[in-house]
């Protein structure tokens, strides 16, 4: 084979992996630039998406029109492909999302990748949850996409869930197309001003200019400072338009958002000094702990001055649940050592809570005698409820990081040895059951820890089954509990938990949740059985809205009214109301999971709980056991709603 | 209770000024008055907000609208001298009988007549919410037939 010595030059380059020649042409070198002029040897040289970086850059330029039209071509978005290209920059792998009208450009964009993997739910409800638990589990990101209307409100609870609780969180919903906004358009809903207040941050997108802007501010918002989810809604027409030379901007800043990340030193300092002085200290950590990755210098600083560590139910994970410093969680069903400690506690080291109504109750009375540090990012969560004298404004971790430069170690002393008495007998505790067969919903819980060595991610729906959960199910790793805290949304977990083991976390992800609160994404069922998602689901039945029965008992004369989840009583006649009751009670979740294609396990009796529990933990996929737990147990302790910490009641 | 000039720098862009509305009337903050323009620069509307409140809301106010992404920076005016101006505009039922009244009362506020037909007089007047209260008080056993109000501005002091 003859070649021209320029050949034999450019056949060089290329085997030399030579990406880039810088010249200048002249008479004697045209043969040289005749050969480089071929553009597949060039194209050879280098992969597409380098050739198309440096077409972007301007770095390389065609003279031949046709040549230059087609890579123009190889440049130009759509709306949707951004959107795709942008998720993928993000790096997000999965999606959690429900078709329709206006996004179907987005869904086709995304026919076209494997990345992100799209998750097909029953209900944009639980694409929100979804996301949501993908995130809690990870501290990424989570993402889920609706389409326009309907689509769009139903991811309304999810939204708000993640905002209550600031989980990261994007989520895309289509929308009529710019021409025919406001016009009451089919399917049009003004999801931007629905979810204004329960966003960080909300997005309408104009044009396909902005697109790609808005995708990055999008995602830096949601995941920095005090995270939060985000709304992105894209008019058909966004989707649908292309945008010449498209490129994914590199950084984001905003001049309207600068979250403080640095806890000001003199600050820290005066926080170490409070702490050397205080005879009593009690360290009080809640969710920010988690978002902020600060467990081990948490776990250094408690172990350091030997404080109690109370975590808030948001904070479960954040400090080992098994470590001799843990009292357990505060508040409305907290333990009375939490309890006891924070009412008789000389300084309160607040670590990323807010002071939760569920957590202090009549503030007023709480924690008189306490000094309060209070380390948040968010500086409107300080002295929002309390007033505090020792704020610090910053990340957790950090703040925690040099804190623990300044503090002097404390000993354990009388202090310690009274939380030690307050939770000698345990934590928490119950009475057994009575009897050999009925299932006490704790024990479930205890069987469970016990079975799945702690190590589980469980999530929870909400009630009384939430805060069971809570109790008896002893946390040891952050991102392990989840479970919706600030909105305390029924419907939360089966999706939430079907989002974590979306994560591949290594580990095994159960649902707690009640018989009400099952019902209320139980079409996910079908999401879960035909993804073959690994979600183990665990119903404690009492055949009742448990935590409202209790209240109803509690406080409201044993007044019942619509709590019980079984066959009225006008209709069969007669009321016992508590156990024995034996009216019909559907669904049949069995046959329920059965018809979904899930394994399913039924125990009636104590003596079945662990083979039960056994039997669906080692089933390879999703797995579905149901409990008949005793009617009439209650959550305690308690304090009642508005009453101070020390009313609290040890039982009923 | 008291009142409170709180000044906002915010983006002049759609959205922004529903989010802030959104904010007050979410956690059931009063807003007294709002107003707002753009700024020198076009891509920045000054709002200015007369909220009632305590020193524990005003804070939590503050800290809640710096937290909106569309909040460039709040100033709260406290510790700060400001000048602080309103703008009236008052329509009055007058008669032959009233009228040199009137004038001579514009005349003690440094108000200005607008306009006049044979059985009314509009004003305008510029001045501090507190002296339009006044005029206003004064005026109003003539008849009122129709008040507009801008709600206050306010711009702090030039240091020396």
């Amino acid at each position: 084979m003859k070649k021209t010595g320029a050949q034999i030059l450019v056949d060089a380059l290329q085997k030399e992996k030579v990406e880039v020649v810088f010249g200048y042409p002249g008479a004697q070198v045209i043969p040289i630039f005749d050969v480089l002029y071929d553009l597949e040897n060039l194209r050879a040289m280098m992969d597409e998406g380098h050739l198309l970086d440096r077409l972007r850059k301007k770095e390389l330029f065609f003279n031949d029109l046709p040549r230059r039209r087609a890579m123009e071509e190889l440049l130009k978005k759509t709306g949707a492909q951004i959107l795709v290209d942008a998720l993928q920059k993000e790096g997000v792998e999965v999606i959690f999302g429900y078709p329709g009208g206006q996004v179907i450009p987005i869904f086709d964009a995304l026919y076209d990748v494997t990345i992100p993997r799209v998750i097909l739910v029953r209900h944009e409800q639980a694409a929100a949850h979804a996301a949501d638990g993908y995130a809690r589990a990870t501290g990424r990101v989570g993402v889920c996409l609706a389409t326009s209307g309907p689509g769009a409100t139903n991811l309304v609870t999810g939204i708000a869930t993640a905002y209550m609780d600031s989980i990261p969180m994007v989520a895309f919903t289509g929308q009529v197309p710019t021409p025919v906004l406001g016009s009451d358009a089919f399917q049009e809903a003004d999801i931007a001003g629905i979810t204004r207040s329960i966003t960080k941050h909300n997005f309408l997108v104009k044009s396909v200019e902005e697109f790609p802007l808005v995708l990055k501010q999008a995602f830096y918002i949601a995941r920095s400072g005090r995270p939060g989810p985000v709304l992105v809604d894209i008019p058909a027409d966004v989707s649908r338009a292309s945008l010449d030379n498209y490129e994914y901007p590199e950084t984001v800043s905003l001049r309207s958002y600068k979250p403080k990340l640095i806890g000001h030193i003199l600050q820290i300092k005066k926080a170490a000094a409070a702490i050397a002085a205080a005879k009593k200290p009690v360290i009080y950590a809640g969710g920010g702990v988690i978002l902020s990755g600060a467990h081990r210098e948490l776990r250094a600083l408690a172990e350091k001055i030997n404080a109690p560590v109370t975590l808030t139910l948001m904070g479960l994970g954040g400090f080992p649940g098994d470590h001799p410093l843990f009292i357990g969680m505060p508040g409305m069903h907290g333990s009375r050592a939490a309890n006891a400690a924070l009412q008789e506690t000389d300084l309160i080291i607040s670590i990323g809570a807010r002071f939760d109504d569920r957590v202090t109750g009549n503030v007023d009375h709480f924690a008189q005698s306490a000094k309060i540090i209070h380390m948040d990012i968010d500086p409107s969560a300080i002295s929002k409820i309390i007033k505090v004298d020792i704020p610090v404004v910053g990340d957790a971790k950090q703040i925690l990081g040099e804190l623990i430069k300044f503090v002097a170690s404390r000993s354990p002393d009388e202090w310690n040895k009274r939380i030690d008495s307050l939770t000698a007998g345990g934590i928490f505790t119950y009475k057994p059951s009575e009897s050999k067969t009925d299932i006490k919903p704790q024990s479930v819980i205890e069987a469970l820890y016990k079975l799945t060595e702690g190590k589980a991610i469980v999530a929870t729906e909400v009630g009384q089954h939430q805060m069971w959960t809570a109790q008896y199910y002893k946390f040891d790793e952050p991102r392990t509990f989840l479970s919706s805290g600030g909105l305390g949304t029924m419907g939360f977990g089966l999706p939430g938990a079907m989002g974590a083991a979306m994560s591949h976390p290594g580990k095994e992800v159960v649902v707690v949740a009640g018989d009400g609160s099952i019902q209320m994404n139980i079409q996910e069922l079908a999401t879960i059985s035909l993804n073959r998602i690994p979600v183990k689901i665990v119903i404690l039945n009492n055949g009742w809205l448990g935590m409202v029965r209790q209240w109803q008992d509690l406080f409201y004369s044993r007044r019942r009214s619509a709590t019980c989840l079984r066959r009225k009583p006008e209709i069969c006649g007669e009321c016992g109301g508590v156990n024995g009751c034996k009216r019909a009670y559907v669904p049949d979740f069995i046959a329920l999971a059965a018809s979904y294609e899930i394994s399913a396990f039924r125990a009636e009796n104590a003596g079945e709980v662990e083979q039960v529990l056994r039997a669906g933990l080692a089933v390879d996929g999703p797995a579905l056991m149901e409990f008949m737990v005793i009617e009439d147990e209650n959550v305690f302790p308690m304090v009642p709603a508005g009453k101070p910490l020390d009313a609290i009641m040890l039982e009923g | 209770m008291s009142t409170h000039i709180i000044s906002l720098l915010v983006e002049n862009r759609h959205g922004a000024l529903s989010r802030i509305a959104n904010l007050f009337s979410g956690r059931g903050y009063n807003i007294t008055s709002l107003t707002v323009a753009e700024t020198e620069d076009a891509t920045v509307s000054r709002m200015t907000i007369v909220v009632a409140g305590d020193e524990g809301i005003l804070e939590q106010i503050t800290k809640q609208l710096n937290k909106l992404l569309d909040v460039i920076k709040v100033i709260d005016f406290i510790d700060r001298p400001i000048i602080e101006r309103e703008l009236l505009l008052i329509r009055l039922d007058v008669s032959k009988a009233n009228r040199r009244e009137i004038l001579d009362l514009c005349d003690i506020f440094k108000a200005r007549i607008v306009n006049v037909t044979p059985k009314s007089v509009t004003v305008e007047l510029a001045g501090r919410s507190s002296n339009i209260d006044e005029f206003v008080g004064m005026v109003r056993p003539f008849g009122i037939r129709e008040i507009v109000r801008s709600g206050a501005i306010a711009i702090a002091k030039a240091k020396e």
